[in-house]
């Protein structure tokens, strides 16, 4: 005998998400979004993403060059050509109520969080004015000030601490939420689900988004993950999931518009996957032989983030000489900023013993 | 002013490499992002990309060349406006190092820096605070250690709106093994949690909670399970604050029942102990009586650091007295010396010092006065109790609820002979369980697990004194 259909289980009444909405659809955001994908920007925050996308790049560049004179040491994950998603999402949050955590590819998300490149290009060459001391390194770098939450090392271990800092900020009523990166290859790992299980179960306000770069590391996501759509791997926990071209801030800043508002409201976690490029290697040591030097030059030629606001820009009706001095502003911030980081000393080594512990015992 | 281009290092380890080919020529424009030429290391080949724009004006390093220096100049570059052929090589030859300046870092290359082969600074002693006057005439109340923690934790819940209690049946089935009994009733379920069965999962929500302000306490139905969660008690919470440079918190309790139970078996019967005191970073509290454990699970909840806090199941039942005071708080990182003797010293912690009063009782029958340390926290060590008791009976045993290798006990044996070695007039000798995995059967359970005979025992061979 062919089975019955289940009869819809009565949801439960600790879950408001479930109580909202027994008809859970994967796609109600994507609906909402697929409406009108791009965010109306003004002329000034348009100049304020080339801008700052600019800054990334530039800044990545740099750190590529410093690592490759020895003065950055260790690993150094670069994000170049990912810059339109850190833009587009934090542009959206409300940098006093809410909380940004991510991976070890964490500069360009602090940059985009407005911190001094100073100080961040100080911690990657280890010195005392770092953001850490010195002591965390290109992977681990916070700012309690800015709730910027790191720069975590472990794959994936974000996630669930990203769903605590949500925990927290529900438990406090603040009013604020969580944004939680994470990439395509930390999506197959198993706490990254747990995370989402409780986040919707609790109804948290956080939203995880899946930068989906095509490579974990040197492997395609198609060789790894079974479902590479990974905007519906919410499914099972009832997470609604949108789908955004990562290559284009002002995508993937209306998508942000249309994923916090949801969040805000008290609807749960939603889980969004921005589909990026990163045109460097995994790290500074991968020889990224695992795809072809055409199939980079294509994303370069055809979807560069930067380019494109560009393009817009001067649709817009603003000069190559005008793009060009901004650039030209930029570099001079950089090259300041690879300056500080050089001659700044050493951390003291009296600083080898503090930190450990908060408290003496 | 034209720019120098370096032989890049492509790897943490990479000190030279083979200029494999140049993919450009003398007099070609670069663009920023164009590969400039390819770079092979014993690993790899690799790309070396353009970060400036100009033009390809010398090239110093012939390709095919091997054995080029990371940080030697391979090639100028003339900026923009500048003409090819005023390009000069760098003075210097491409090979030979700069000088590097004292607290500058090095540019030249990946020798350590002078910072880096300054000799380490002395680890800072440390000198624990002492445990409270009890005021004369304070009452004891006999209560079991399971009350003394619930106690703590609701005592630490009124005066602290940010502290709660998560884990696995804490709140609606008042705890597995009733630790958070009438939590729920007294403080509801925003602050008393019940959460999947998904250690690794909410231990990082803990952790991450923590950071986020709160003050979590997060309950392991039993330590075994954490094994899951290890790497944010380790990697998150543990490392945050120095990583941040003194700037991320994460003062988050990690509690629960530890070590062996009872015919529970191999998977269900472990000491974390020696585990977690290994980690810098960590706070490790192991209290065996009622008081201790108040006392100490308030300290536990208020300090800024994390925490691990091992119970042990067969000890919550047990009843100690403890003074009926307002605000009872131990001072973590001090021993405390359970039994006064003048022969020899019994260092535990945990459910081992039950044992080890047992055994010192039985050896005072016998003419041997021992004294009974509780070390209370395993990290940070209070080695100067130890010490001070090993000068004074010149021989010790340590007795611990767990296996030999890489343990506590070790690591108390090794304090004494680097610090205590003039003062032993016998080797600092190990109880402690059998070296195999936590068998079922009573009777193969019995023969693994450390107990008052064996301590008895080995007092008597420190002693020298003939069974």
């Amino acid at each position: 005998m062919a089975k019955k259909p289940a009869a819809k289980k009565a949801p439960k009444a600790e879950n408001p998400a479930a109580i909202d909405d027994p008809d859970f659809d994967l796609n109600s955001l994507q609906e909402a979004f697929e409406k009108n994908k791009t965010f109306d920007a003004s002329e000034e925050q348009m100049l304020k993403f080339y801008e700052q996308m600019l800054l990334i790049r530039r800044f990545e560049e740099r750190a590529g060059q410093l690592y490759g004179l020895g003065l950055i040491g260790g690993f150094c994950h670069l994000y170049i050509g990912q810059e339109a998603v850190a833009l587009g999402l934090q542009t959206a949050l409300d940098g006093d109520k809410d909380s940004v955590i991510t991976g070890y590819r964490d500069h360009g998300h602090m940059l985009a969080y407005g911190l001094d490149p100073k100080v961040i290009m100080a911690e990657l060459t280890g010195r005392q004015a770092g953001i850490s001391k010195g002591k965390g390194g290109s992977m681990h770098m916070f700012s309690t000030e800015h709730k910027f939450y790191g720069g975590h090392g472990i794959v994936g271990a974000q996630v669930p601490l990203g769903a605590g800092l949500a925990f927290a900020h529900k438990y406090n009523e603040d009013g604020g939420m969580t944004l939680a990166y994470f990439g395509d290859g930390a999506a197959n790992q198993g706490q990254v689900y747990e995370a989402f299980n409780m986040a919707a179960l609790w109804n948290l306000p956080i939203c995880f988004v899946v930068e989906d770069n095509q490579y974990a590391m040197g492997t395609a996501t198609k060789r790894s993950s079974a479902e590479t759509r990974f905007y519906r791997r919410g499914t099972s926990f009832r997470i609604p999931g949108m789908e955004v071209n990562g290559m284009d801030v002002l995508e993937v800043r209306q998508a942000a518009e249309v994923a916090f508002k949801h969040v805000r409201e008290g609807n749960g976690p939603v889980l969004m996957e921005c589909n990026t490029y990163r045109y460097r290697g995994h790290s500074m040591s991968d020889p990224a032989k695992y795809r072809t030097r055409e199939e980079v030059q294509d994303q370069k030629d055809h979807h560069d983030p930067i380019e494109r606001i560009k393009k817009q820009l001067i649709e817009k009706g603003k000069s190559e000489d005008e793009l060009k001095n901004i650039d030209k502003g930029i570099r001079a911030q950089v090259s300041d900023a690879a300056d500080f980081a050089e001659n700044s000393p050493e951390p003291d080594a009296s600083e080898l013993y503090t930190d450990v512990l908060v408290e003496e015992y | 002013m034209a720019t120098e281009l370096k032989m890049p290092a492509l790897s943490p380890t990479m000190e030279e490499g083979t200029l494999a080919k140049w993919l450009k020529s003398e007099g070609e424009k670069i663009e920023i992002g164009d590969i400039i030429a390819e770079i092979e290391t014993d690993k790899a080949t690799m790309e070396f990309e353009a970060v400036d724009e100009g033009t390809l004006a010398k090239i110093l390093v012939d390709e095919g060349t091997e054995g080029v220096q990371v940080g030697a100049v391979i090639a100028m570059m003339a900026d923009e406006g500048e003409d090819v052929g005023d390009i000069e090589a760098p003075a210097a030859s491409a090979d030979e190092p700069k000088e590097d300046v004292e607290g500058e870092g090095k540019d030249v290359g990946r020798e350590p820096s002078e910072a880096e082969v300054t000799e380490a600074p002395e680890k800072p002693s440390r000198s624990a605070a002492s445990d409270p006057s009890i005021p004369e005439g304070t009452a004891m109340v006999s209560t079991s250690v399971r009350e003394a923690l619930r106690d703590a934790m609701a005592e630490e819940m009124r005066r602290d709106e940010r502290v709660f209690v998560m884990g696995e049946e804490v709140a609606e089935y008042q705890g597995a093994y009733k630790v958070t009994q009438g939590l729920l009733d007294e403080f509801g379920a925003k602050r008393v949690v019940d959460t999947p069965i998904t250690e690794y999962g909410f231990a990082g929500l803990g952790t991450g909670a923590a950071m986020g302000g709160l003050r979590p306490i997060v309950e392991f139905m039993t330590f075994n399970f954490a094994m899951q969660a290890i790497d944010h008690i380790v990697n998150s919470a543990a490392k945050t604050n120095y990583m941040s440079g003194g700037q991320m918190r994460c003062p988050v309790v990690f509690r629960g029942p530890n070590g062996a139970a009872s015919r529970v078996a191999a998977q269900h019967s472990q000491n974390y102990g020696p585990w977690y005191a290994s980690v810098p970073g960590l706070i490790v509290i192991a209290p065996y009586d009622a008081a201790d454990a108040k006392g100490l699970m308030k300290a536990a909840i208020r300090s800024e650091d994390p925490v691990v806090f091992l119970e042990n199941e067969l000890v919550y039942g047990r009843s100690f007295d403890v003074p009926d005071m307002d605000d009872y708080v131990l001072p973590i990182g001090k021993a405390r010396i359970v039994r006064e003797g003048s022969d020899v010293t019994i260092v535990s912690y945990s459910i081992a010092v039950g044992l080890a009063l047992e055994a010192a009782e039985e050896l005072a029958g016998q003419g041997i006065e021992a004294e009974v340390i509780d070390l209370r926290t395993l990290r940070p060590l209070d080695r100067e109790t130890v010490l001070e008791s090993l000068k004074k009976t010149n021989r010790m045993v340590v007795a611990e609820e767990g296996w030999a290798t890489c343990s506590i006990s070790s690591e108390i044996v090794a304090i004494c002979m680097e610090e205590g070695f003039d003062y032993l007039d016998a080797p600092v000798t190990r109880v402690t369980n059998a070296d195999v995995p936590l068998p079922y059967a009573a009777n193969l359970e019995a023969m693994a697990l450390i107990d008052t005979p064996s301590i008895v025992k080995a007092v008597k061979k420190v002693c020298y004194v003939e069974d």
